[in-house]
Parts: structure tokens; sequence; C-alpha cells
């Protein structure tokens, strides 16, 4: 069973519909012992990183969390949830993440050139740096769907996969049980559910 | 490098989907649930669906309609029309929406847009503009394009943005309908005039008014189409290989 936790961020219903939809036993929670009865855990996450991460440890869900991860139990943090995978995010002002990954998430502005929207919002490429297991379906150049206005950075010992959009973007983090990707997976059409697929898959 | 986007627009309307022309005229389409699940294996980056009824049960159907999709179609779904308050914007997300569309609405009541950035983030608002030529100049029109507010456009938009819109779909009045091609000229106006992505939407009538469009406002980020692609007059997948040859990057 995947657990995805729930700690009042977000509409959850389009990453459960697609989870199922890869035939997973998925379940939206905020309940500790289903989580720590989950095989593998979500992290979703949309919003402000300050609010979010006020939920997650003020929810005490952020605890539980580290303690599975801890155990070994596969975790995959989804935008705003793989952001909050890293030590730092500087998105109006300077906040601690979980800590999971080294590595701070900045701000794009400043960082990619002046004539790039910012957020950047669209399909973009993937480029495969590393193996990843959750690569297992899919191919390099495959397009994924992004929304965000601050990406990872400092993180080079996780970064599996980039895409160009006027800097490397950090797209996809993984570092043993801990994986990450900045883009929606869930609104990502085929690709998408073939990466679900892959992390439903994971030690099958 | 990231990829223009192509984006069918659904109006839908006691559960069907219906386009007008001029914002006149509607003719039944077809379900919403069976096109959307087209337009999504057949190459659409995006959909959007705008309520046009009125009535509290037919919001019921469009609400039901959205969760049906939402559940079975895995790509953004921007949902506009009658948004007018933080509880529209809770009830369509509730149901899988992604992006939430203002446009009366926030005429009516501009810190709508700044509520619901604050509460779902800047990524969630979309501002739609109606926007026609009056005396030369770019006026805002609201309810469905039949009521000049006198705002100029540019101005208005950069004000919504300022706020927390996230995105901007520029639908030109003048252009709307007539097949023609999309209004360039507005159209730079708007992408010169902010950062976030701009959404060209009115007067596609054919595969080189998308060419035209991306290879003439080379900052615009998608293109937007109703009729055009619910009629079959333009395949997605053959504009995307088209949009490939002439060397603008797409999704294919």
């Amino acid at each position: 069973m995947i657990a995805i936790v729930d700690y009042g961020v977000g509409n959850l219903f389009s990453l459960s519909c697609s989870l199922k939809a890869v035939g997973a036993d998925v379940v939206v929670t905020g309940d500790r012992e289903i989580i720590e009865k989950a095989d593998k855990l979500i992290l979703p996450g949309v919003g402000a990183f300050r609010d979010a991460a006020d939920k997650l440890f003020n929810s005490g869900l952020a605890d539980v969390v580290l303690a599975e991860v801890k155990k070994g139990k596969p975790l995959m943090g989804i935008c705003l949830g793989m952001q909050m995978l890293f030590e730092k995010s500087y998105e109006y002002g300077e906040y601690d993440g979980l800590g999971l990954l080294k590595g701070n998430v900045v701000g794009m502005d400043g960082r990619i050139p002046e004539e790039l929207s910012i957020p950047h919002i669209g399909w973009n490429a993937l480029k495969l740096k590393k193996n990843s297991p959750l690569f297992k379906y899919i191919n390099e150049g495959d397009c994924v769907y992004f929304v965000h206005s601050y990406f990872a950075c400092d993180c080079d010992d996780s970064v599996t996969a980039t895409a160009e959009y006027g800097a490397e973007i950090t797209a996809c983090v993984e570092k043993n049980n801990v994986f990450g990707c900045q883009f929606h997976p869930e609104k990502s059409g085929d690709v998408g559910l073939k990466i679900l697929k892959a992390f439903c898959e994971l030690g099958e | 490098m990231i990829t223009k986007r192509i984006i069918p627009c659904l109006d839908v309307k006691n559960g069907r989907v219906v386009k007008g022309v001029n914002f006149e005229g509607l003719n039944d389409v077809s379900s919403p649930v069976s096109l959307a699940e087209y337009y999504s294996s057949n190459g659409a980056d995006e959909l959007v669906f705008y309520d046009i009824t009125a009535s509290f049960e037919e919001r019921k159907l469009f609400t039901d309609i959205l969760t049906e999709v939402a559940s079975k179609i895995f790509i953004p779904l921007t949902v506009g029309g009658g948004i007018n308050t933080l509880d529209d914007f809770e009830k369509v997300l509730g149901c899988g929406a992604d992006k939430v569309s203002v446009n009366s609405g926030a005429i009516k009541n501009p810190a709508l847009i700044e509520q619901a950035a604050k509460r779902y983030g800047d990524q969630c608002v979309v501002l739609s503009a109606d926007i026609k030529r009056v005396d030369g100049v770019f006026r805002v029109f609201a309810k469905g394009g039949r009521e000049n507010t006198g705002m100029e456009a540019i101005e208005w938009i950069k004000r919504c943005v300022g706020m927390g819109a996230g995105e901007v779909v520029v639908n030109s009045i003048d252009t709307d309908g007539v097949k023609k091609g999309f209004d360039l000229e507005m159209l730079k106006a708007v992408c010169d005039a902010v950062k976030v992505p701009v959404i060209a939407s009115g007067g596609a009538g054919c595969i080189d008014d998308f060419t035209t469009l991306f290879n003439e406002v080379p900052t615009v980020s998608a293109g937007l189409a109703a009729s055009i692609f619910h009629f079959g007059e333009v395949a997605i997948k053959d504009l995307k290989a088209e949009l490939n040859n002439k060397g603008i990057t797409v999704r294919l």
C-alpha cells in the first residue's frame, strides 16, 4: 500500500487517481498508523514553502515521515514535496526542510535569462543524468509537466535528471530510498504514469 | 527546452461542449469527458474547461463532469467560468482542477486574485482577459465580452500579475471566431508587459496561424483554440508535427 501523506496542503485527488491508474493500492492519509503500515510514501505539496513546512512540522507528520525513511521505506516527494526533502529553502525568507537531501531551494529569478517567464510552467524534456529505477519505463527527452518558481541547487550528489530552462533545473533527485520529482508526474500524461509505476514497483 | 503548449478549450453548458462564434450562436459539439479523453491521448498539452452555465443545478452537473475528467485524464486541467469567490476556487480544485481561471470575478473584486494566490499559490491563478480595441486602445471587457469595463488592458493585466496571477490568457474579441489568425499585436503588447506565461486565444483558423503565432511572438507560451479542434478542422497531432518541422519546440 502507498500512502500519500496528507498534511493539509493542496488537492490530492489527481495524484491519488493517477496512482490507481497504474494499479497501486493507494490511500490519502494523515494518520500516523496508516503511514507506518504503508510500503511506500509520497510527499505531495503545492503553494508556498513556509506554509507547507509549517503544516508538515506542526502536524507531527514530518517526524513520522523521517522515522519511516530511516527504516528504509521509499519516499517520493513531488513538486514542493520534493523541495521539502532538502535542507533549506530561500522562498520569501529562510526555512528549514526535512534535510533528507543535501542542497537548498532557491528562486529562478536572477538565475535564468531575463526573457524567460517565471513560473516555469509547461512541458519540458528530461535530461537523464544518472540511472534511476524511476526511469525504468521512460527515455531521455521525454517531456513532463513543470509548475514552479523555485528549484533545488547545490544538490549534485542527488540529481538524477534535469530540464533545460535557461539553466539546468533540477528535475529528479534520488539518494538511497529517498526520491523526488520537481515536476508533476500525475499531470505528465503517459510519461508521468510510467514514473509512478516504476516507483510503485520499487523493491518488487 | 520548454515546449510551446497547445490547449483545446471546452465550453460546457448543460453537460455538453459548446463553442460560440464571437460569443454568440452556441453550437452543441460533444461530450466533455469523451472529448477530453480524445484530446489527452492525441497530443493536447492541457485542457481548459469553461463553465458557461448559470443555475446551481447546472453547476453541479459541471463539477460532476470535472471530477470524472480529472479521475481519467492526467494532464493539467484549468477551469473557468463563474469563479467569483474563494469558495468557487475551493469547489473546482476539490474536483481535480489544477488551475482556476478568473475573468469577470476579478474585475468585480480584484482582491480575489491576491487572496487566491496566497491560499493556493500563484501557479493556480490564471487571469483570463477578454480584450477588444476601442478607438485604438485595448480595453478589458466583462460578462463574456458584452460589457466594456473602460479599463486599459495592459495596465489591468500588469496589476493582476502583481497581485499573484501566475498565467495570463489573452482572448482577443477582435479576432475570436474570425479564424484569420491570432491577434499578434495584442499578444506582443501583453508579452512585453509581464513575465508570467501568456496564452494566446482567439482567432486560430488553421495550422499556419499557430506557426505564425510562435514565430512572430516567440515569448508567447501557448496557443488555445476550441472550434477548429472540436470540429476536426485541425488535428493537434498534425499541428504539432508541423510546428516541429518549422523548428518550434513541442511535445510530440
